[in-house]
């Protein structure tokens, strides 16, 4: 199926409301995805026999930000943390992007994670990635079996792929700078 | 519950101990590098399997988000450290079709030839390391003796011998030497005069077959050998829907049953490169397996990689043949200030290991705004804990080995 074969099909089955968006002109087309409606929408392109999307290939987030308040004008996006789904069928040979937007902080409030439910029961690889995002980009991934740090140590303070992390200068006595 | 003899609970019937947690790693040999399982053991009996990684990391990604493709190659050199051309290849491919950058058919043979050839250095190592996790201490010198002989022909080409920086955006950094001093491992090896200097190509040729009758000798040291099998065959099984599941790629997966090999089923930019070459993809059950050996198991795993190695050796041979009338310059040129565009990529290429993925976001920046590397051994690590749960301490690492995993890969 095509990229736009998916929207579509997604549109018709989850309704505009949860389905708020698509580039199909990217280079990778993708889709964009309500928060709320992501599982759903993960464990139906899994489980239909027209998409069988039974691979995960990539989930990561991004932080879209610029600190420096002179480049803001230049940067050219809304502050905000996407969530991305790469899926590929092994059966049907084709693939798509999902997307979900959120928030950089849960309710504009610093520190609060943003938050959007967990996919790892639809794919187990799922749950190491979660934990990955979680742990670099600051995602609260919720209903995670398991959702501890997995790069950095356990008691690591904030999430270094945030734009505005700020580097440790002493770490259990070792000095940073 | 009837329990046959082959059963390993067997053993315990008699003696009951306390559970006890021990940590496997993260110095422990067996663990290839520096991987620490935390193991709720009964004796010998694992009963829980938590795998802790993370003593490697080292921000790889945010670093790639501070500076520009090109500066960002030599820090996936550090990812796969034993398939360092094919990590070189997949970056540069991602930014490729990110900018719509066309490589000549020159640079595409180039890139053929260096990265199967790194794929036999790998799979070397892989085979080495594995048998001696198993105990057999001599396919490991007989494979460090063969990688050697690679070593020293990339040395030749690129001036590295391990972290190669060679494969770069737009093609490669430098053309292949013409004529240089032979190897001497390749020199001793068929007798030939240390000081005789021989055309690179010659020299690959020579290397090529001299290895491949090597390859069965292998097979007897160790795919065949009894006490392998008994070892492999028929443990750490993990079956096609685990397999996907589980996010595993590359011969871990094709150990399972799964027809998936990205240089054929990839992206139209990876696989064009392999247009007009002919190679077959071992994908488990195997018609010449051991009674044993079930699908999916640690000896398909490796059998996968034995053949692969034969795969490769054809493959290199086609491209020495291409390479002479092949059209085009080895690169086309690349500014390392060059803007990347305001979307995103991501791109998984066919690296020894699995599918190793780079993801791009451009935006109108020399740097990136995202740039991640979704690492290929990171999946296929992660049913190490199903994989374990059960069996003897002892089969861990058969079962962690068979998997073939490279720790700087998966912590970045």
């Amino acid at each position: 199926m095509t990229a736009e074969e998916i929207r579509n099909l997604l549109v018709e089955q989850f309704g505009e409301d949860r389905i708020t968006g698509a580039n199909l002109e990217a280079i990778d087309p993708w889709v964009e995805v309500a928060p709320e409606a992501i599982v759903d929408v993960c464990r139906f392109l899994k489980s239909d026999e027209r998409t069988q999307f039974d691979h995960l290939n990539n989930l990561c987030g991004v932080d879209y930000f610029e600190p420096d308040e002179k480049k803001q004008k230049k940067f050219g996006h809304e502050p905000h943390v996407e969530v991305v789904y790469h899926l590929q069928s092994y059966s049907l040979k084709h693939r798509i992007t999902v997307k979900v937007v959120l928030p950089r902080w849960k309710d504009d409030k610093d520190g609060d994670l943003p938050e959007v439910p967990t996919v790892s029961g639809v794919w187990k690889i799922a749950d190491w990635h979660e934990r990955e995002a979680y742990d670099l980009v600051g995602i609260n991934f919720v209903g995670h079996p398991n959702l501890v740090r997995i790069l950095c140590a356990e008691d690591w303070v904030g999430h270094p792929l945030r734009k505005d992390y700020e580097f440790p200068l002493e770490y259990h006595g070792i000095r940073g700078k | 519950m009837s329990v046959t003899v082959e059963d390993p609970r067997i053993i315990e019937f008699d003696v009951r101990t306390d559970e006890m947690l021990v940590n496997m790693g993260p110095q422990h040999p067996s663990t290839h590098g520096v991987l620490r399982l935390l193991l709720r053991t009964d004796g010998e009996i694992i009963h829980e399997v938590t795998p802790h990684l993370g003593y490697l990391h080292r921000c790889a990604e945010k670093i790639g988000e501070n500076l520009s493709p090109v500066q960002w190659i030599p820090y996936t050199d550090r990812m796969d450290y034993l398939a360092a051309m094919n990590m070189n290849l997949g970056m540069a491919l991602a930014v490729e079709k990110l900018c719509g950058i066309e490589v000549p058919e020159k640079a595409m043979v180039l890139r053929v030839l260096i990265s199967e050839l790194n794929r036999i250095a790998s799979h070397l190592v892989g085979m080495g390391a594995y048998g001696l996790d198993l105990g057999t201490f001599s396919p490991f010198l007989y494979a460090f003796r063969e990688r050697e002989i690679i070593l020293d022909l990339f040395e030749e080409v690129c001036g590295a011998r391990l972290t190669y920086s060679y494969l770069t955006v737009g093609g490669a950094t430098h053309d292949l030497p013409n004529s240089i001093p032979i190897p001497p491992g390749l020199a001793s090896l068929t007798g030939r005069p240390q000081d005789e200097q021989v055309s690179w190509m010659d020299a690959v040729k020579m290397f090529l077959n001299w290895l491949e009758p090597r390859i069965k000798e292998y097979h007897t040291l160790l795919t065949r050998n009894h006490i392998f099998i008994k070892r492999t065959a028929g443990l750490g099984i993990m079956d096609r829907e685990m397999a996907i599941d589980y996010g595993c790629t590359g011969p871990v997966l094709r150990g399972s049953g799964v027809d998936w090999d990205l240089r054929r089923d990839g992206d139209p930019i990876y696989t064009r490169m392999y247009e007009g070459y002919t190679f077959e993809v071992p994908v488990a059950p195997f018609k010449d397996a051991p009674r044993e050996a079930v699908l999916g198991d640690n000896w398909c795993r490796f059998y996968v990689r034995m053949m692969e190695v034969v795969q490769a050796i054809s493959l290199v041979r086609q491209a020495i043949d291409k390479y002479p009338t092949a059209k085009g310059e080895y690169r086309v040129p690349f500014k390392m200030s060059t803007k990347l565009p305001k979307d995103e990529v991501y791109l998984e290429t066919e690296c020894p290991r699995g599918a190793m993925g780079f993801y791009f976001v451009g935006n109108d920046a020399a740097e990136p705004l995202r740039a991640r590397a979704k690492s290929s051994c990171f999946c296929n690590l992660s049913p190490t804990a199903p994989l374990c749960e059960g069996f003897l301490l002892a089969d861990i690492p058969a079962v962690v080995g068979s998997l073939d995993i490279v720790m700087g890969e998966i912590d970045r």
